[in-house]
């Protein structure tokens, strides 16, 4: 009874939250039921001293096995999480494995097993291990390594899995309504309407001046859904779902890793020939460039993407929890209203100042692959 | 770096390139190249219809330019068909006037002839009648005179005496 009283209570303050995306939102939760409470089993309380918030943090730029919405503490002194399980999906030495992550009870230090098909699965920091064969518990050693264990391929609907089939559904919609708009008129409405100057934008600020109007068109579609993909994931990272999809870094390399192959495949003759046997240098410096260009178009370009992505993001993150957790830190050194109202100004600040780097990073990302882009299609005339 | 490495999962990456892809392929298809082509399309209609304002409004120009001109034209023809008419009036007017004088000079001078031999005969006639009266008159007086013969005779001596004198 407590259970479902619990997930119609939530649906109902979701769904307020998100009135004016109603649809896709009912949709999305008809996926994902059943919302369910855990009891933790580890004992974890209340994140209000320095350690626990520190603990927290990290712990939230992770992905997580979890759609987590918020945690209380019962009447008996029970720590409870709200929130809903996502499915796990596992590449283990038996072949492929999935059950619901709500088998791990919230627990996220191997205390918990879950058996399927045969094997162990633990949870250690956000990372499933598969326990080798005969093994009943999992064993660490002095640095908190699973010593019994190993890692598995996991291909589990995450948080961010979620976040990011949540943002291309969402894409998809709204652009493809965008589409449909311009065959029944020129001038698009409603919400269509702030979403086109945005296209106009990416096409005429970003592709069209770094790429050249000769080559531009090729690389827009590209260039247009890296750019809301990482624009409306920075958004949904600042909301208290708690998404950080683009901080994580498989997902940047992923973004990275696309632009690159992109460039490279794309490169004219004369961008290989700069690179390789760059004209107008004596000869033996010319293999030396050649290392460094070669280096720099495969490691040096991509990993200044990446990295950028991810470490502005993560830091965002940090910041802003940072500062809420000014709240309990700080609360016996300046008194509660002062710890409080501190933490209220600084955050709201600081996520002011997150929503600018939330596009900042997106064009940022978008006009570098474009930039890279336009250098290996750029032409040069025969002198 | 040992930290990133550890964060990096695999399963993650590929669920995205895999995402990634099939959203990119589905945008292309369904988002970005109707957007995309209509709103080249609506930029080339913009463009379009600006050019061919601009140049109706060069027609117009040329239209107006056009009309002054034969506006000036017409007015110079007016001008000038004034200018013929007039100069044709007064030479109809110069010709029917000499014309008129010419007709007036030969009336009088008809007239003057016909007076002229009208005198002439009126003067023949009133010399005859003169000629016939004095002889008229003569005879009475003759008459009148020669019935008295001293009067005769001293008419005789005067006469004699004229013939003397001459």
């Amino acid at each position: 009874m407590h259970r479902i009283l619990d997930r119609n209570f939530l649906i109902l303050l979701t769904m307020k939250i998100f009135q004016h995306n109603l649809k896709t939102l009912a949709l999305l939760l008809l996926v994902f039921v059943p919302i369910t409470t855990y009891a933790s089993s580890s004992g974890e309380g209340q994140v209000d001293t320095k350690e626990k918030v520190d603990g927290y943090i990290l712990h939230h730029i992770q992905d997580s096995h979890d759609f987590h919405l918020f945690s209380y503490t019962n009447d008996a002194g029970e720590r409870k999480h709200i929130g809903f399980p996502l499915p796990v999906i596992l590449w283990s030495s038996e072949g492929l494995v999935s059950f619901m992550s709500s088998e791990f009870h919230h627990n996220d230090d191997g205390n918990v097993l879950v058996e399927s098909n045969g094997l162990k699965f633990a949870k250690i920091h956000g990372k499933i291990f598969e326990l080798n064969s005969g093994e009943e518990k999992v064993a660490f050693d002095d640095e908190k390594h699973a010593t019994n264990a190993h890692k598995v391929l996991d291909f589990s609907i995450t948080k961010s899995v979620f976040g990011i089939l949540f943002v291309g559904l969402l894409m998809l919609f709204w652009f493809s309504r965008l589409a449909k708009q311009y065959k029944k008129q020129q001038i698009p409405t409603g919400f269509s309407r702030i979403l086109e100057p945005l296209v106009i934008y990416v096409r005429d600020e970003i592709a069209r001046p770094n790429i050249g109007e000769k080559h531009y068109r090729r690389f827009t579609g590209y260039l247009l859904t890296v750019f809301f993909f990482i624009w409306i994931l920075n958004l949904i990272g600042l909301t208290p779902f708690g998404f950080n999809v683009t901080g994580q870094i498989a997902v940047t390399t992923c973004l990275a890793i696309f632009t690159l192959i992109i460039y490279t495949f794309s490169g004219n003759k004369h961008y290989w020939k700069h690179m390789l046997w760059m004209d107008g240098i004596p000869v033996f410096v010319k293999p030396v460039l050649a290392i460094i260009e070669f280096a720099g178009a495969f490691l040096i370009k991509p990993f200044s993407l990446l990295i950028r992505l991810y470490a502005n993001i993560t830091a965002g993150h940090i910041v802003v929890m940072s500062l809420i957790a000014i709240m309990f830190v700080l609360k016996n050194e300046i008194g509660v209203v002062g710890a409080t109202g501190l933490s209220l100004v600084l955050s709201i600040l600081i996520t002011l100042i997150e929503v600018l780097v939330a596009f900042l990073q997106a064009y940022i990302f978008t006009m570098l692959s474009a930039l890279f882009i336009g250098m290996a299609v750029e032409e040069h005339e025969h002198h | 770096m040992q930290d990133l490495l550890n964060d990096f999962s695999p399963g993650l990456f590929i669920i995205q390139t895999l995402l990634l892809l099939v959203l990119i392929l589905l945008m292309v298809k369904f988002a970005w190249k109707p957007i995309l082509s209509s709103l080249n399309e609506r930029e080339e209609g913009i463009k379009d219809a600006l050019d061919a304002a601009d140049k109706a409004k060069r027609d117009m120009e040329n239209l107006q330019a056009d009309n002054e001109r034969m506006k000036q034209e017409a007015r110079l023809e007016r001008d000038a068909m004034l200018k013929e008419a007039q100069a044709m009036k007064k030479k109809i007017i110069a010709e029917a006037s000499e014309e008129a004088e010419k007709k007036a000079e030969e009336i009088i001078t008809k007239a003057q002839t016909a007076i002229q031999n009208e005198k002439k005969v009126a003067i023949n006639e009133l010399r005859l009648q003169v000629a016939k009266y004095s002889i008229e008159i003569a005879e009475k007086v003759l008459e009148h005179e020669l019935s008295d013969k001293k009067k005769q005779m001293k008419l005789v001596d005067t006469l004699v005496e004229d013939v003397k004198l001459n």
